[in-house]
């Protein structure tokens, strides 16, 4: 059940040239799943900006955004103790199935942060996925150390190593699989994995929670709104 | 104090309607408030068969505003009758305004003799202003003799109240409105949105898949606040003012422009909660200007 509300910046951190580290404090109960998204009013501007949780306690919310344009800019720019207008608890988000032994969790670039939330849902579970996270080259590479903090296996895939190939090469057991990334990443994932997963997907939004159609994507399915319906879609529904 | 509008015989508690294309079938919001506090809905642009809309990216911001080209995703008017009415039923408890579009004249009156039929529906708005699709859409609220041609048609199939959505992006939007009026519509509607286009300077290519798009948002409230006004002062029917309503000051101004009720648009994607925030100020904001009765103000600039 997503919810409208003010919340205060308690961290707002360059991680890497562009990679940041934002956390809220503010009311989180609307959030229900690893995967979901909140939508931010940026002062200035019309649209909100959708940006996925990377993780969340009873009253904080991480999130890691890429500056990108003129609203994660301005977003950026915002100093601790400022207030933020925000929908939470946005989006289906992931799925642990209870026949889910071992995880494979991909993340690529800007997709990582989710998997934070998904690997940490899957331990406490008692269950230790494998994670395997893309960067660009080695300057890009954030949150390695929270990663390996928490005990999962972790791979890492630098610049012209594909997290695909890193997959191809290091042969990690998986009997289900969760990614999130730039399109390219998820469906050559989505082609060489032989078991079924969950692939989060990004579209430009007017509202963020189902009312505008102006995310809509075809899937074997029927017609589904990213915002709500997604952004986590099932491998087998995916038209390509 | 008095917020009650008359509306072709319907009295509205206010005169706020979330307008068409931004409020789904209302139960997006429903999660967020209850609905029964809106003056009425407007729900979805319905078209004969089911439509997909465009290709993504439909969505993209601007200065004060945004552009859309969704291009009138909706399920069909079938299933709007047999599943979206009976849900929308359990959520608002009032008439609602059903927004009907399409491809022919055809098509209009196939769409409004159906809905015709259904209680709820208090006032059928019949949208030949939507820049996003080709062949149709905006086409017939271009010229008068267009516009007149579907009112006629429209308006032998129902009893309903009809309002015609009018395009800003007609030459003479007065001249428009003038020919519905004498067609038989009931009231206008207006304005829909303006013709726009953004482009991705990374790839050098128009942003929305569909190359255009209808601007909406605070930017375009100065140019509805006119046409209505101009509309106003053409016709003797009412009128449903909109385009970048925002807040309760907005409503005031409109309806002093000459609207009747004020639909509210884009303004519900960026707040779930802006209409009732909207209703919530209306009070205060007449007081301000010595209103006791909102009725009382409509087309007081004219």
């Amino acid at each position: 059940m997503s919810e409208q509300a003010i919340f205060t910046i308690l961290e707002n951190r360059a991680l890497t040239a562009d990679m940041y580290c934002l956390v809220l404090t503010g009311p989180t109960a609307a959030i229900t799943a690893p995967g979901q998204f909140v939508n931010i009013l940026i002062d200035g501007l019309y649209l909100r900006r959708p940006i996925s949780i990377c993780d969340w306690s009873v009253n904080t919310i991480t999130l890691l955004y890429r500056v990108v344009g003129e609203g994660t800019k301005k977003l950026a720019a915002m100093p601790v103790h400022a207030k933020l207008d925000v929908l939470v608890g946005l989006g289906n988000g992931y799925t642990l199935p209870d026949e889910v032994k071992s995880p494979l969790l991909v993340g690529g670039g800007a997709g990582v942060p989710p998997m934070y939330a998904l690997a940490k849902a899957f331990l406490a579970k008692g269950i230790t996925p494998t994670v395997v996270l893309g960067f660009r080259n080695e300057d890009d590479i954030f949150y390695k150390d929270e990663f390996e903090a928490l005990g999962v296996k972790l791979l890492l895939a630098l610049g012209s190593t594909f997290v695909t190939d890193r997959i191809r090469e290091d042969k990690p057991d998986y009997d289900y699989f969760y990614a999130c990334g730039p399109e390219p990443m998820l469906k050559a994932l989505s082609e060489q994995t032989v078991t079924s997963g969950q692939l989060s997907f990004e579209e430009r939004m007017g509202c963020g929670f189902g009312a505008c159609m102006g995310c809509t994507c075809k899937t074997k399915y029927g017609n589904k709104r990213i915002c709500t319906d997604g952004p986590v879609l099932v491998k087998e529904e995916i038209i390509w | 104090m008095n917020t009650k509008v008359t509306l072709s015989g319907l009295t509205l508690d206010n005169p706020i309607i979330p307008a068409s294309g931004t409020f789904g079938f209302g139960r997006e919001f429903a999660r967020f408030y209850d609905l029964d506090v809106l003056g009425s809905f407007c729900l979805k642009g319905t078209t004969r068969e089911p439509r997909y809309g465009n290709p993504t990216p439909r969505i993209a911001e601007t200065p004060s505003g945004m552009l859309n080209a969704v291009g009138l995703q909706n399920p069909g008017i079938d299933k709007v009758i047999s599943e979206e009415l009976p849900a929308v039923a359990k959520i608002f408890h009032k008439p609602v305004v059903a927004n009907l579009s399409g491809f022919s004249i055809d098509e209009f009156v196939h769409c409004a003799a159906l809905m015709d039929k259904q209680d709820q529906v208090g006032i059928l708005e019949i949208n030949i202003s939507c820049p996003n699709v080709h062949h149709g859409g905006m086409a017939f609220g271009m010229l008068p003799e267009s516009a007149a041609e579907v009112t006629r048609e429209v308006r032998a199939v129902t009893k309903k109240p009809i309002y015609i959505k009018l395009s800003p992006n007609a030459a003479d939007i007065a001249a428009v409105a003038v020919a519905c009026e004498n067609a038989g519509a009931d009231g206008v509607s207006l304005i829909n949105t303006l013709l726009g286009m953004r482009i991705n300077m990374r790839t050098r290519k128009p942003l929305l898949a569909n190359t255009t798009g209808g601007l909406s948002g605070p930017a375009v409230f100065p140019v509805a606040v006119r046409m209505v006004y101009q509309v106003a002062k053409a016709v003797s029917i009412p009128i449903m003012g909109m385009g970048g309503v925002s807040t309760a000051a907005d409503v005031i101004e409109m309806m002093m422009a000459g609207a009747t009720a004020v639909q509210v648009g884009a303004a519900n994607l960026r707040d779930p909660y802006a209409c009732p925030r909207i209703i919530a100020d209306l009070p205060n904001e007449m007081k301000k200007y010595g209103i006791e009765n909102l009725s009382d103000i409509i087309g007081a600039a004219l």
